[in-house]
């Protein structure tokens, strides 16, 4: 008994040594909710698994909020090593010099074998300099997909086993559920994303220039060809016949489908986990719609979520944390482990498999949606999109298509304004940043 | 009215001591950001300042091209002065009864200074939480009577929602300065009048109201200022500046082009004219609106 006692003792006496010589990693992210949990359980398996470093998260509100409170950290000089930023900043992050380190380099440095072959390449050529230096670290990586209610698909007499997959088909079904009093058939999270950004790329179509951005900063907005004014003119039909129901900006109109109002959605594949944990009903994934005539589609769709950044001006040790950390979250079992818990992209081939061969897909029909809609051979106009200013633009299309869901304007002019406001801030963004 | 009374200092530096507090404090809140945010709106530079351009006029020249800025001047207007006119004209209204409650007028006078407790994104949040087409309680109820309630579409719901926020959290401060000036009125004045033969409504209109005139000039300014700088907020919380750009007033821009695009310049730039408008405003205030007040 005493000796145990002792032992005990010394254990204790040793695991507190090691807390004060250990490294602290500060980590701001903006993860809500089931996602905020995931992270700190991320945090606390990899301080657990090793002794040389802690990994402290810090939730810093929503991403453009955590982006300012970095800038204004690492003007003061105290930022931290580790920064989540959404895809929106990807352009600005990148043109900001001497601001970060890119990941390829903190990996190399710390002496890990780091092959960006073995990310899904739509997620790893999204965050990779277009010399071929992956600049960020894939994290939670999502793209846009469709929900559906089951339940209430069956109570409009609509087989809940074959989703729409094509837009005639949404709105066909959207039809038949109004017709059955129901009083949002469709709605959508995330507008612009999803139905300019996402519907850009799944159509093989370009939605700016010069590889949507992803070539350089003289990229301009196109986004009006006669595809993209008759998706929009359709939704817009559709919101006037009560089909679609505008529910608001960014992921405000997620709750709606959640609570059963909404019986169609179309929103980030990062939903999952809050579906899964909350909706009182069944529900099921598919892919985005599109037109079934337009030669290429689908292709596949635009990247969303947000990676980590690693800031400039730390100590060599603390990199060498930061490097251990994200071989960690490279892992395929922590991969897969994430990709199962949150519906967040895997980043690795191999987590895909070994996700695969576990037959969650199987037991969890939909769930492999995203996915498959993102491992195909990406194209040039299909790569990912990468604007500058595009917090603004993303703004400028919120409120040119809630014209168009109000009636005041047509998609064309409505989309015609979006280039001429866009096109505005990409050569500003572009002269900005010349040097 | 009373001779205007003057001291006279002896010591040279005594007056310098007394107002350098003041002189202090307003450098340090005002002198130096609004010497910042001109020096910054003549440059561009990324978010983390470290490319840093002088570019002269140039982010002037790009709000002056842009439709929907200028739009917003419209929009501000309409909401101050829906946000000013509501805010002073209600609370004047609630203090005047508030002053004549004889029990219980403690109970009434803390319920109406609560509001100014609350945060102004909270403000937007709770009145988004009644007006939200989904959830909201009273939409709910607007809708059951057949009022199609919908201020994510509706221009005018959005701007009824944001200018009911605003005057609602605006309130218990203008409140508050009624009743402390209907409160310094002689009561003599009022009871005279009364043995007069005037009724209440007369007594109010030819006695009260013109004594309260400072009160009210007062709480105009500071009614505009509020209207024009402290809402983003609000709007922020409620509306987003939607639907469109419908609800997206002047200092909301300077928030979100600021803190949410980093567009530091274009923010700077805006914050500059917003500057300058309410000084002009302000001085014509003084200038035209205060001659008709008596002290």
């Amino acid at each position: 008994m005493k000796l145990r006692l002792t032992l005990s003792a010394l254990a204790l006496g040793l695991t507190s040594l090691a807390a004060q010589a250990q490294t602290e990693i500060q980590w701001w992210h903006s993860m809500t909710a089931v996602n905020g949990e995931w992270v700190n359980d991320l945090a606390k398996n990899f301080n657990a698994s090793q002794k040389d470093y802690k990994v402290v998260p810090v939730f810093k509100g929503s991403y453009d909020e955590s982006m300012t409170a970095a800038v204004a950290a690492f003007r003061a000089g105290n930022a931290p090593h580790i920064l989540q930023v959404f895809e929106v900043g990807t352009a600005t992050m990148m043109a900001s010099k001497g601001v970060v380190v890119p990941v390829g380099k903190v990996m190399q440095d710390a002496g890990f074998k780091f092959d960006p072959s073995a990310y899904v390449p739509a997620v790893a050529g999204y965050y990779t300099a277009p010399n071929g230096q992956m600049l960020s670290f894939p994290f939670n990586s999502s793209t846009t997909v469709f929900y559906y209610n089951k339940d209430a698909f069956k109570a409009a007499g609509i087989d809940a086993s074959a989703p729409p997959t094509t837009w005639p088909e949404v709105a066909l079904a959207a039809a038949k559920l109004k017709a059955s009093g129901h009083k949002c058939p469709l709605t959508i999270a995330w507008q612009g994303w999803t139905q300019l950004e996402s519907f850009s790329t799944w159509h093989n179509t370009e939605l700016a220039t010069q590889g949507n951005g992803m070539r350089g900063t003289n990229a301009r907005l196109v986004a009006n060809s006669p595809l993209h004014v008759r998706h929009i003119e359709n939704l817009g039909n559709m919101a006037k016949q009560g089909l679609f129901v505008y529910k608001g900006r960014m992921n405000v109109p997620e709750a709606s489908f959640v609570s059963g109002e909404c019986a169609m959605i179309t929103t980030s594949s990062g939903f999952y986990g809050n579906v899964a944990k909350n909706a009182k009903f069944a529900y099921g994934l598919s892919t985005l719609p599109y037109y079934p005539d337009v030669a290429g589609a689908p292709q596949n769709t635009v990247i969303g979520g947000a990676s980590l950044w690693v800031m400039s001006g730390k100590k060599p040790a603390e990199y060498k944390g930061v490097a251990t950390f994200f071989n960690y979250l490279s892992n395929a079992e922590v991969q897969s482990a994430s990709h199962k818990r949150t519906g967040y992209l895997p980043i690795t081939m191999a987590a895909f498999k070994l996700t695969e061969q576990s037959g969650f897909y199987k037991q969890n029909p939909g769930t492999d949606t995203a996915v498959n809609q993102m491992i195909r051979k990406t194209t040039e106009k299909s790569r990912g999109i990468r604007l500058g200013n595009y917090v603004q633009i993303r703004t400028i299309e919120d409120e040119e298509l809630e014209q168009v869901w109000a009636g005041k304007k047509t998609a064309k002019e409505a989309l015609d304004s979006i280039i001429k406001r866009g096109n505005e801030l990409l050569e500003r963004f572009e002269k900005a940043n010349k040097g | 009215m009373a001779a205007e009374k003057r001291i006279v200092f002896r010591s040279s530096w005594l007056p310098w001591v007394l107002i350098a507090p003041q002189v202090v404090i307003i450098s340090v809140f005002f002198f130096w950001p609004a010497g910042q945010a001109l020096l910054q709106s003549f440059q561009q530079s990324d978010p983390f300042g470290t490319s840093v351009e002088w570019v002269g006029l140039e982010n002037f020249v790009n709000l002056w091209r842009d439709d929907t800025y200028l739009a917003s001047f419209g929009t501000t207007a309409t909401f101050s002065a829906l946000v000013a006119g509501l805010g002073i004209s209600i609370s004047l209204v609630l203090a005047y009864f508030a002053d004549r409650v004889v029990r219980g007028s403690t109970f009434y006078r803390t319920l109406m200074i609560w509001p100014y407790a609350v945060a102004p994104a909270v403000a937007g949040v709770v009145w988004l939480f009644l007006f939200s087409p989904s959830i909201g309680v009273v939409s709910y109820a607007l809708n059951q009577w057949g009022f199609e309630w919908n201020a994510l579409l509706n221009s005018r719901h959005a701007m009824a929602l944001v200018v009911m926020a605003a005057v609602w959290k605006q309130l218990s401060y203008n409140f508050l300065f009624f009743l402390a000036g209907l409160q310094s009125i002689p009561k003599s004045l009022i009871e005279a009048a009364a043995i007069d033969g005037a009724g209440p409504w007369r007594r109010f209109w030819t006695i009260q109201f013109p004594l309260l005139s400072p009160t009210s000039f007062f709480l105009l300014v500071i009614n505009v200022v509020y209207a024009f700088f402290d809402t983003f907020g609000i709007v922020d919380a409620a509306t987003k500046g939607g639907p469109g750009k419908d609800t997206a007033i002047l200092v909301y821009k300077v928030y979100f082009d600021g803190f949410k695009a980093l567009d530091l310049g274009s923010s700077a730039a805006q914050s500059v004219v917003l500057m300058v408008i309410v000084v002009a405003l302000t001085v014509v205030q003084f200038r035209f609106v205060e001659k008709k007040v008596n002290y």
